[in-house]
């Protein structure tokens, strides 16, 4: 395949360059700090946003160098395509070399590398070499796959070997990395990524494109038959559903409803609860106006007493027992709470002996709310009087807020997932082990040597040998 | 009795369980370092105990879910994580020094912690799903197991660069490098689970694995950080100093993945997502 007009050196000078470890660490830093850049400049906002915040000459800089759009931009994906080439020319390099070692039936010991092992035991034994061949040798190989006995000139050799093949576990590791690479290339290719506003009891089969904001056609319809937000007691949302419908030719497919976290999936795209809102929200007159009086009941944490109260509007109020006294100040149609408008509500002064008055707000519609402030006295409204209002305007509308989206590239990524996993327990967890025991005749007994070798976990292998020898010696 | 109130008593307990390990090294008196073990063990189980009761408080109120949620309660799974993984290595190598810094460690986070609102908060819904669990879990246990090596590496870098002579008493350079090396590994596996299953979680709640979003970029710089790390050590044959070095630089990722990711500008909170 190389060109001839080509010296074969070039290419064998692009081979080396990315056969090279030192380009993968001087890869895997770079992407380490060029990444910093796009948490440091929020990505994707609208230019004039940029422009404000940096003035005329570092927009133009940052923008000619795709700093607003980093991870997309083609040096990034230089880099990762680097990288993939990287590691996958590394691999093919290695796994040449490496599977002549992998791949032999009957491993050939190298006395050499057992006699000049660091770990190496010595002890002596008053027994004959045959004699001790039969005691070691079911010792020795206990917990090994792979085992032979091999003569020397006044001796022998026991060797065992196990997990050969857990060299291969790096390019497991490897190969997962490419495949997460891989996955994410068709999901840019073949996905995309959408979102859609329906009105209750509406449906659509067009939606709009994230990253350009462009309509896009569904092969189908989605309609919304309803949409129902809940609330915990504290005004917090607790869930979002819709009742979603697939429609096609005019059939209902699939029915379903969605929460966050659990997606409507059709024909390869998803449906995600993502937000909502009000089409139109009517005014609620009684909720502007003050009530008349107001049913509160007190609870003493401490002895569990309770106290129900019917008060007015800047009337102070006697908790029995000496529990304090407190005073409703104002009525307010729209408390806020973290962020969120939890409808209406009062503010109570409440003065204890001896303490100092402090100011706490009770929405209406919570009763539990204050029992999370966790204080001496829990307050909860129980009731209202209000002047009488005429009836309300039909109920308000809302709208789902969906997020569409199709990525066959996912099935490829959560394959990388398990599969890196796998290999990692594999690199990390394990390693091809060889341990020797040789046996040299004497005059009187024998004189032991033990040995072992590892590709990786050195210390692990010389705890090894150590329990080993000491075994040996004691039978 | 709530599970606050025990939490903040497990603050305590930790920095005596680093007091008895300073002092055992310092007088070398073996009973200190007993005492020390004990005290530590006797931290961790409380604190086992105050997040059970915080669970079970969880559901009292009526909003259970697994204490797990927010930055309080993350912080307190930290002290419990490195406190855990402690105890493991002393057991495995029959060693205490490593017990002054991680105990320390341990208190620190309970301390950052009682700076945090304990209050049990309902979860939204993005928050509900049993993928957290597991994304905060795994990423914690890696998290404790990246402290613990850089304090490792910080006391190799002090014995090696002129510290007080007291650290002569440390074990050997060959098993404090090991230890760092072995401490990296296991973090790291742990740290890629957390990444993948946020990642998981992430597809079901918002329909995509990978947003570039801050706070999943920084974690995979830490994550490049110890790539980094582990090749220049299986390939290159790094050891010493340069791989202390790598390895601090690599728990400033987790502290700034962890904590600075929410100084950064124009940020969104990461449960609103979505549209
Ligand atoms: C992020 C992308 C990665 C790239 C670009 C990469 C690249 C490389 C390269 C080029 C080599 C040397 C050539 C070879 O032996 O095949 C190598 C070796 C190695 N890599 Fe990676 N690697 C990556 C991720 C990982 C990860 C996450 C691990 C963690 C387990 C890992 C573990 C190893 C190991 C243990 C070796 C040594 C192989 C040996 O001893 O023969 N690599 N890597």
């Amino acid at each position: 395949m190389t060109d001839s007009r080509v010296s074969p050196g070039i290419w064998d000078a692009i081979w080396e360059f990315f056969a090279s470890i030192r380009l993968t660490i001087i890869l895997l830093l770079s992407l380490a700090v060029t990444s910093i850049i796009g948490t440091l400049i929020p990505q994707n906002k609208p230019p004039m946003e940029y422009l404000q915040a940096f003035g005329e000459f570092r927009f133009r800089l940052f923008n000619a160098l795709d700093f607003f759009d980093m991870y997309r931009s083609w040096w990034f994906r230089l880099l990762i395509v680097l990288l993939a080439l990287n590691i996958i020319i590394c691999s093919i390099e290695r796994l040449s070399a490496l599977s002549k070692i992998l791949f032999v039936k009957n491993p050939k010991i190298k006395p050499s590398r057992f006699r000049n092992a660091k770990n190496k035991v010595v002890f002596e034994a008053p027994h004959p070499a045959s004699e001790l061949q039969a005691r070691y040798t079911p010792i020795v190989r206990r917990g090994f796959s792979y085992f032979t006995t091999e003569a020397t000139d006044n001796g022998l050799w026991l060797y065992a070997e196990k997990w050969r093949w857990t060299r291969f576990g790096v390019y497991v590791v490897h190969l997962s990395i490419v495949l997460l690479l891989v996955g994410s290339l068709v999901g840019s290719i073949l996905g995309f990524e959408g979102f859609v506003n329906i009105p209750e009891k509406e449906s659509t089969s067009r939606i709009f494109l994230r990253t350009t904001g462009q309509p896009f056609q569904l092969p189908f319809e989605v309609r919304c038959e309803d949409f129902d937000v809940s609330f915990y007691d504290n005004g917090a949302p607790k869930e979002f559903r819709s009742s979603l419908k697939i429609i096609e030719n005019g059939q209902t497919v699939i029915a379903k409803d969605i929460i966050v976290n659990d997606p409507l999936r059709y024909r390869g795209i998803n449906f995600f609860q993502s937000s909502y809102g009000k089409l139109d929200s009517p005014h609620d007159p009684s909720d502007e106006a003050a009530p008349e009086e107001i049913d509160l009941r007190v609870i003493e944490k401490a002895s569990g007493a309770a106290h129900s109260f019917t008060a007015r509007i800047g009337e102070r109020q006697v908790i029995p027992d000496g529990g304090g006294e407190f005073t409703i100040t104002t009525y307010q149609p729209h408390l806020t709470f973290g962020g969120q408008d939890i409808g209406p509500g009062l503010q109570v002064e409440v003065k204890r002996q001896g303490q100092e008055s402090q100011t706490i707000l009770l929405p209406l519609h919570f009763p539990s709310f204050d029992k999370m402030r966790g204080g001496a006295l829990f307050f909860s409204v129980t009731g209202q009087k209000k002047k009488d209002f005429p009836p309300q305007p039909a109920a308000e509308r809302y709208y789902t807020g969906l997020q569409v989206t199709k990525d066959p590239g996912v099935p490829i990524v959560y394959a990388g997932f398990i599969i890196m996993l796998i290999g990692f327990v594999i690199t990390f967890f394990m390693s091809h082990q060889m341990i020797a025991v040789e046996i040299t005749g004497k005059e009187q007994g024998s004189r032991i040597t033990v040995s072992g070798v590892s590709n990786r976990n050195k210390l692990g292998m010389d705890r090894k040998i150590e329990r080993l020898a000491a075994q040996l010696q004691n039978t | 009795m709530n599970s606050s109130n025990i939490l903040s008593i497990i603050t305590f307990v930790y920095g005596a369980g680093a007091s008895f390990y300073l002092f055992e090294w310092v007088f070398k008196k073996p009973l200190a370092g007993r005492i020390a073990t004990m005290v530590t063990v006797f931290g961790f189980v409380g604190n086992t105990a105050g997040i059970a009761l915080r669970w079970v408080e969880s559901y009292q109120l009526g909003i259970g879910h697994a204490p797990l949620s927010n930055l309080y309660e993350s912080l307190v799974f930290f002290a419990w994580s490195i406190a855990l993984l402690y105890l493991f290595i002393e057991w495995k190598y029959k060693n205490r020094v490593f017990g002054i810094l991680s105990t320390a460690l341990a208190c620190a986070a309970m301390a950052y912690a009682s700076l945090k609102p304990d209050q049990i908060q309902p979860l939204i819904p993005a928050l509900k799903s049993n993928w957290l669990i597991a994304h905060v879990f795994t990423c914690f246990i890696g998290y404790a197991s990246f402290a613990i090596a850089f304090g490792i590496s910080l006391l190799y870098l002090l014995r090696r660069f002129g510290g007080p002579a007291m650290l002569e008493r440390l074990p050997s350079d060959k098993l404090l490098d090991e230890l760092t090396h072995q401490l990296v590994m296991f973090g790291f596996i742990f740290l890629s689970a957390g990444i993948i299953t946020g990642s998981v979680w992430a597809n079901s709640a918002w329909g995509r694995y990978w947003g570039w979003d801050p706070k999943e970029t920084w974690s995979l710089i830490t994550w490049f950080v110890y790539a980094g790390l582990l090749h220049a050590r299986f390939m290159r044959g790094w050891q010493g100093n340069r791989i202390a070095v790598m390895s601090i630089v690599g728990f400033l990722a987790v502290l700034f993945t962890y904590f600075g990711v929410n100084y950064l500008p124009g940020l969104h909170s990461y449960g609103a997502g979505g549209g």
